[in-house]
């Protein structure tokens, strides 16, 4: 049996497409490669906006991607309910086409940071989080120069009053402090989610922590979630 | 340019000597005009055509069963097995750096990473080997902060992880940081795109792909811009190379999409020289000639001048050698990925470089000429008077100094600090074959779609060199064999980059020749050839030359990752062994030159059939899989290498040293060809056996376990504070913390 099928966007300067990939099919899934080009989402349960700098993020990160022919496709599937997630540069770019609210900036270090990190599930109820629960800690690296996650007060209210948070940088007992935001966001939040849930945007690379060859495992829960709900979407 | 020189022949001032421009004078039969000058200059400069130090390069060990190609390419390649080739070489980018350290620690990752491509491989690594001034200084802190930015500011963008390297300071370095970069790639056997496997013929095109040439990176032959030489140039300024790691990453995958698509006969980078060199080196390896037309290259400025196109070193560009009938495949891979392409030149028969510009030719020379015909010296060598002063060699000097402390002290020196506040501005994990970072011995990059470690280390020895440059060299062999040995994997191959002062210097001849010589000694005896590298000369400022710095870089196999032995002891209850023997030997050690102050007397002596038989050893104990852990014991000795490994996963030890030599000896000398193992003690006899096998000796010095690092009657401390000594030195040299 062939799993769901989970598309991942390939923009110029995308850099994380191909290990999306390799993680989606290591969890049991299929992935089909899509491109920035085509406005053809080729059937996908799911689509997946990769990490990376698309188009050089010479502007402003996600800028210049949202306007890619595809992005037009995966705005209409996700508002018909469709599964979307961002990672790093896909959560900028997600940012940017209106579909998540608030912005990145520049870490508060200035600096570019790659580290391991624990994550606290905030909710259930999207589609990278079905299968675990609030208050469980996961660890996923890290990689970005830009990762520290702003919004208007009115966005903050609406995120947080409404279950929006999906991970919070904690410490490794799951504890919310200032020494384990590695990058100054706001309420130690890295990674937030629509209203309905099916589209979620974070900092972390899942797809980084799937292979225990190469890293933790805290990625793995959360393709299960996302393959299960594309599974079901279909 | 000064004013007095604008009365010097325009050939002495691009840098030519009288005696070489006479013999470009006797190779056309006529006096060479001033865009041919310019051309033969940076193809005969010392950084294209290795006058100095190519007659003693060929002295080095190049062959063997697993080298595919050599050196002379634009890297140099080995084959571990089942049709996959590895590529990788190192190069320097150090004088950029030194004066714009972001851009030029950049545009130096760029260069090694086209450098592979141009070979058919996908870089899959990259290794940053770099030696700074003190950072007690604030422009060596300026300098330190902007080349680590600018080398995760580029290497993060383009998609290959960076796993490792290291980080080194030494006063002599201040003026001039030694800034090297090793790219690792991957290809199969097939695709490696090099002279031997392709011979285009006459009529095949060369097509320039990815950026506009500009004015940049013309600064060597910066007299050209601002004499007089043709009208229009008195504005013509030469600029810092910037790069675009954005269309280095597009330059990347269009060109891996056109070799596997089997669109290409060649395919070069355009690194020094620009299209003086890419164009001529490719005419030159297919027997050809090529007829060049400078109105067709993409300008990013108006107005420029043939020798300013010829010698532009723009960023991000390619040239491939297609087949007129492939030209519309090739243009349809590059318009897809973006980027702009235009021929350039044909490849026309006798072998003649003709330059056209505005219709008109503007040079007419032979390619071999500029590629093959720089002409080679054996410049004066002469080691310094005087031989070292024996009597200030460290090793006889006595201490009374607390150990414990001096442990803690060593573990702070910049040298030895944990150099996470660098690396962790590195993505290493891009690509997802990481096996080991950069905080191992050497790192370990899973071979995609295999279970084969390709284990990568690079290392230099500075104060050694700075004592005795053969032993230097041979050491920095030693270890980068070493470092990739304790991970499991037989070392393979190495790539060097020979760092040195002006070669005009006769003692600095000396140092080259005596580096190249402790190079191709050890390389001898561990059966790993010299695929290739790069010299990088003139680093120094009034007259005081940079420590003589080969570089090493290390290539190494491991059959199944999952093999792989962690540097760090593992856990409690494991049986520590100490392999190889420890002598009174402080002379050029870190413990001499961090507690005492001194850079002098003898390094550590060399056994190089000892260092081997601990290699084999070690490759042995991995495949029977006795080993819980192993690191190498180098800088700070084996109480640093104890210390590093309880630091790794916060696991302490209780060691007994049954030694005659003084305390501070025993724990701190350097002597080579050591390292310290852990074992379940069900293995023991199993590593014991192994070892006298091979000749090597074990000591069984004690074990792991508990929070504290004790070594009886000489040092007691929690690890958690030899922790925070290593990680802690280097954030609060920048004030951080």
């Amino acid at each position: 049996m062939i799993g769901p099928r989970i598309g991942v966007v390939t923009f110029p300067g995308s850099l994380d497409d191909r290990d999306a990939l390799r993680a989606v099919g290591q969890m049991g899934g299929e992935g089909v490669p899509l491109w920035h080009a085509d406005a053809d989402l080729r059937g996908v349960d799911a689509v997946i906006l990769p990490g990376g700098f698309s188009y050089g993020d010479y502007l402003r990160c996600g800028a210049i991607a949202r306007f890619a022919s595809v992005m037009d496709q995966v705005v209409a599937f996700a508002d018909h309910g469709g599964p979307v997630v961002g990672i790093c540069n896909g959560f900028q770019v997600l940012c940017e086409a209106g579909l998540l609210p608030g912005a990145l900036i520049r870490n508060r270090s200035l600096r570019f940071v790659c580290r391991n990190v624990w994550l606290r599930i905030e909710t259930s109820q999207t589609c990278l989080t079905s299968a675990l629960t609030p208050g469980e800690t996961v660890q996923i690296p890290i990689k970005h120069g830009e990762g520290q996650w702003v919004a208007t007060r009115e966005q903050l209210d609406l995120v947080e009053g409404d279950g929006r948070v999906v991970f919070r940088y904690v410490s490794p007992a799951g504890i919310v402090d200032d020494a384990h935001n590695p990058n100054g966001a706001t309420n130690n939040i890295a990674g937030i989610r629509n209203a309905a849930g099916n589209v979620v945007g974070l900092m972390p690379h899942p797809e980084h922590a799937v292979d225990p060859d190469v890293g933790p495992e805290g990625g793995q829960p959360l393709f299960a979630s996302l393959l299960h709900t594309a599974g079901v979407t279909v | 340019m000064n004013h007095a020189g604008d009365d010097e022949p325009l050939h002495r001032r691009l840098g030519l000597t009288d005696d070489e421009h006479a013999r470009i004078a006797v190779t056309l039969g006529r006096d060479p005009n001033p865009t041919e000058l310019a051309m033969y200059s940076v193809m005969w400069s010392e950084h294209c055509s290795y006058k100095s130090s190519k007659r003693h390069l060929r002295t080095l060990p190049t062959e063997g069963p697993a080298v595919l190609v050599g050196p002379g390419q634009d890297a140099g390649a080995v084959d571990v097995g089942d049709g996959t080739a590895v590529v990788f070489k190192i190069e320097s980018h150090s004088h950029p750096s030194a004066i714009e350290p972001y851009q030029g620690a950049a545009t130096g990752v760029g260069g090694i990473v086209r450098d592979i491509v141009a070979m058919g491989a996908r870089p899959v690594a990259l290794l940053d080997p770099l030696v700074f001034g003190p950072l007690t200084d604030e422009r060596n802190r300026w300098l330190f902060q902007g080349v680590i930015a600018g080398i995760g500011g580029y290497g993060n963008c383009i998609g290959v992880p960076t796993v490792g390297g290291e980080i080194r300071f030494a006063e002599a370095h201040t003026a001039n940081p030694t800034i090297d970069v090793l790219c690792v790639g991957v290809a199969d056997a097939d695709d490696l795109v090099t002279a031997q496997s392709r011979s285009p013929a006459a009529g095949s095109l060369m097509v320039l792909y990815g950026a506009a040439t500009g004015r940049d990176g013309i600064g060597g032959v910066s007299v050209l811009a601002s004499a007089t030489i043709e009208e229009g140039s008195a504005t013509s300024r030469p600029s810092v190379q910037i790069g675009d790691p954005f269309g280095e990453k597009l330059l990347i995958e269009a060109s891996l999409e056109l070799i596997s698509a089997g669109l290409l006969e060649g395919l070069q980078d355009l690194g020094g020289a620009g299209i003086t060199c890419a164009v001529s080196e490719s005419a030159s390896r297919a027997g050809l000639g090529a007829a060049l037309d400078l109105d067709a290259v993409p300008l990013r400025q108006p107005g420029m001048e043939a020798f300013e196109i010829l010698i532009s070193e723009s960023q991000e560009r390619m040239l491939a050698v297609v087949e007129p009938a492939k030209l519309d495949a090739v243009r349809a891979v590059c318009e897809r990925w973006g980027l702009r392409t235009a021929v350039v030149a044909e490849m026309t028969e006798g072998g003649a470089l003709t330059v056209r510009r505005n219709g008109e030719v503007v040079a007419d020379v032979p390619a071999t000429s500029l590629t093959d015909d720089a002409p080679e010296y054996d410049r004066p060598s002469a080691a310094p008077a005087g031989d070292g002063d024996v009597a200030e060699d460290p090793t006889f000097a006595a201490f009374d100094g607390d150990l414990t402390e001096t442990l803690l002290a060593l573990l702070a020196s910049p040298d030895i600090a944990s150099k996470r506040w660098a690396y962790e501005q590195y993505d290493r994990l891009v690509q997802g074959n990481t096996i080991a970072g950069p905080d191992s011995d050497a790192a370990v990059v899973r071979i995609d779609g295999s279970l084969k470690g390709l284990a990568v280390s690079t290392d230099s020895k500075g104060r050694f060199g700075a004592l005795d440059p053969y032993l230097g060299a041979a050491h920095a062999v030693a270890e980068a064999a070493r470092n990739v040995a304790v991970t499991g994997a037989v070392p393979l191959a190495i790539t060097n980059c020979l760092n040195l002062g002006n070669p005009e210097r006769p003692e600095v001849m000396w140092q080259l020749t005596e580096s190249i010589r402790g190079i191709a000694d050890a390389c001898r005896a561990f059966e790993t050839p010299v695929t290739g590298g790069n010299v990088s000369l003139y680093n120094e400022s009034g007259g005081s030359a940079i420590w003589p710095t080969p570089v090493i870089g290390m290539i190494g196999v491991l059959a199944d990752h999952r093999l792989r032995i962690p540097g760090a002891f593992p856990g409690p209850g494991l049986a520590i062994y100490l392999l190889g023997e420890t002598f009174a030997e402080l002379g050029g050690t870190s413990f001499a030159d961090a507690i005492l102050g001194l850079v002098a007397g003898r390094p550590p002596a060399l056994d190089l059939a000892k260092e081997r038989a601990l290699q084999r050893m070690l490759a042995a104990a991995t495949s029977e899989t006795v080993l819980a852990s192993a690191h190498d014991c180098g800088d700070g000795g084996l109480a640093v290498a104890l210390a590093e490994a309880a630091i790794g996963a916060r696991n302490g030890f209780a060691v007994v040293l049954a030694t005659d030599l003084p305390p501070h000896v025993t724990l701190f000398s350097e002597s080579a060809s050591r390292a310290v193992v852990s074992v379940d003690p069900a293995d023991e006899d199993r590593l014991v056996a192994l070892a006298a096998e091979h000749g090597v000796r074990a000591a069984r010095i004690g074990e792991t376990g508990g929070p504290r690092a004790l070594l009886e009657g000489l040092i007691d401390v929690p690890v958690r504070d030899l922790a925070g000594a290593w990680e802690d030195a280097i954030p609060r040299l920048l004030g951080e913390s």
